[in-house]
Parts: structure tokens; sequence; C-alpha cells
């Protein structure tokens, strides 16, 4: 198969099942948690958990070596298919431009601002977690 | 929602996804990878296009189904947040500092601000 298509199938296949994963969240959570709410908490939990556990993989994979064979699909699968399609940024964008409309400025601020700050600051976690468990595995490879 | 419905939805998902991994492929080829051009562009002409279609769907000149699979579906797989995360702090730690505030506040500006368009255009049109 060409290389392409390949990557494009690997994606395909990741980003489905992750834009299936934050429908079937937005699904059962609203009931919940976020009804009532002044901004949409769902999405905010979606894209905080993603940008966490992208940092996570791709510190892990890249510790592994080059981005090559197995490691480059599982980058392509799980990093620019699952947690890409999982995590979303024209809501983010779109529900801000609603609360401006609705003359929520402050409210739109801190929801756009608040969820881009704590993403770096999740995916700088996530980077952390998967240099320290990379450190881990190789500390016991080397006394095994 | 009917079992066909939310396969659909995944489905475009898979799609935007795809197309993302294309686009973003092109730009890096055109533009270099000194700086993530790709993921700005996905996340703002999807947020554009994610405006318009809730101003479509608002006036009611979209059917609920498509505004789902189109708005979930097909533009929440496009667009992406975790990349856009991970290219901000990846400069941040290059100390990049002025091109991570541009990938982290300037790509949010411009996304907000496009989609604020295509809202009013779905809504202008009806």
């Amino acid at each position: 198969m060409h290389p392409n298509w390949r990557s494009l199938g690997l994606v395909f296949l990741g980003g489905t099942l992750g834009t299936a994963l934050r429908e079937a969240l937005g699904l059962l959570l609203p009931a919940g948690l976020a009804a009532g709410a002044p901004v949409p908490l769902t999405t905010v939990g979606i894209n905080l958990l993603g940008a966490l556990l992208l940092g996570l993989l791709l510190e892990a994979l890249m510790r592994r070596g080059r981005d090559a064979g197995g490691r480059r699909d599982l980058r392509l699968l799980l990093g620019t298919g699952l947690l890409g399609g999982f995590t979303t940024y024209s809501a983010l964008a779109t529900d801000s431009a609603l609360l401006l409309r609705d003359g929520a400025i402050g409210m739109a601020l801190a929801y756009a601002l608040g969820t881009v700050l704590l993403g770096g600051l999740a995916t700088w976690l996530g980077i952390v977690v998967g240099a320290a468990l990379h450190r881990r595995a190789s500390a016991r490879g080397e006394n095994g | 929602m009917t079992p066909l419905l939310f396969l659909g939805i995944a489905a475009a998902g898979g799609v935007g996804a795809a197309a993302r991994l294309a686009l973003d492929g092109l730009v890096r080829t055109r533009l270099g990878g000194a700086f993530p051009y790709g993921t700005t562009i996905i996340n703002v002409s999807g947020s554009l296009l994610l405006g318009l279609v809730t101003g479509l769907a608002l006036n009611h000149l979209l059917a609920p189904e498509w505004s789902l699979v189109l708005g979930i579906g097909l533009l929440g797989g496009y667009t992406t947040f975790s990349t856009a995360s991970f290219e901000t702090v990846r400069l941040a730690q290059a100390h990049r500092y002025l091109a991570a505030l541009a990938n982290g506040v300037g790509m949010l500006v411009a996304s907000v601000v496009a989609a604020a368009l295509g809202l009013w255009a779905g809504l202008a049109l009806g």
C-alpha cells in the first residue's frame, strides 16, 4: 500500500474513534455535570484530557526512538487520529463567539483564554509524566 | 440519537482528521516546519466553517442531523486542540516565546474572529 494511503487510513480510523468518544461524552454528560454551567464544561474536560494524553504519548514515543515504523503508526493512529479527533478547536472558538454575541464578554474571555492556558499546562504535565515513565522503564531495563 | 447518525458523525470526524493530516502535510512542504502554520490554518478555517454551520442551524436553514454530522463530526475532527497546545509548548521549550504566544493566543483570537464571521454570515443568510 502507498504510505500516504496507509497514513490517511490510520488517521481516519483514530479520528473516527476519537470523534465517537467525544460525541458519547457529550451525550452522556450534559444531563449531569455540565447542565446549567455558563461555559461548555464537557468540551473543557475533553480538550484538557486530550492535551495531557497527547503530551504524554508524543514524549514517550520520541524517547523510544526515531519516528518510523511502529512508532510512526502509533503516533498517526493515537496522536493525530484519536486524540486529534477527540479534542476540538472549532467548538472552543464558536462557543466563545456565541458567548460574545450574548454579551458575556468576561465569560468568553475566561473560557477561551482559560482553556488555552490550562491546555498548555496539561500538555506540559503530560510531557513531564511521559519523560518520567520512560526514565523508570529504562532504569528497570538496566537493572534487570 | 439513532445508531446510524452516531456512526455518521464519528465517520465524518475520521474524514475531518484525515483531511487535517493531508492539509498539514501540504502546508509543511510549502512553508517548512519552523512554525506550525498548518494547525493555525486548519483551526481558523474550521472555526469559520463551524460558525457558519451554527448560524445556518440557528436560522433553520440546515437540518439538525446535518449540523451534527458537519459540526460535531467533520469540523470537530478536522480541528484539533491537543496538537495546537503541544506545538505551543514545544515552541516555548525551544525559548521561542513570541512564536509560542502567536501559536497560543494568536490562533485563539483569529479562530474566535473567524467563528464570529461565520456565525454572522450564517445568521444573515436567513
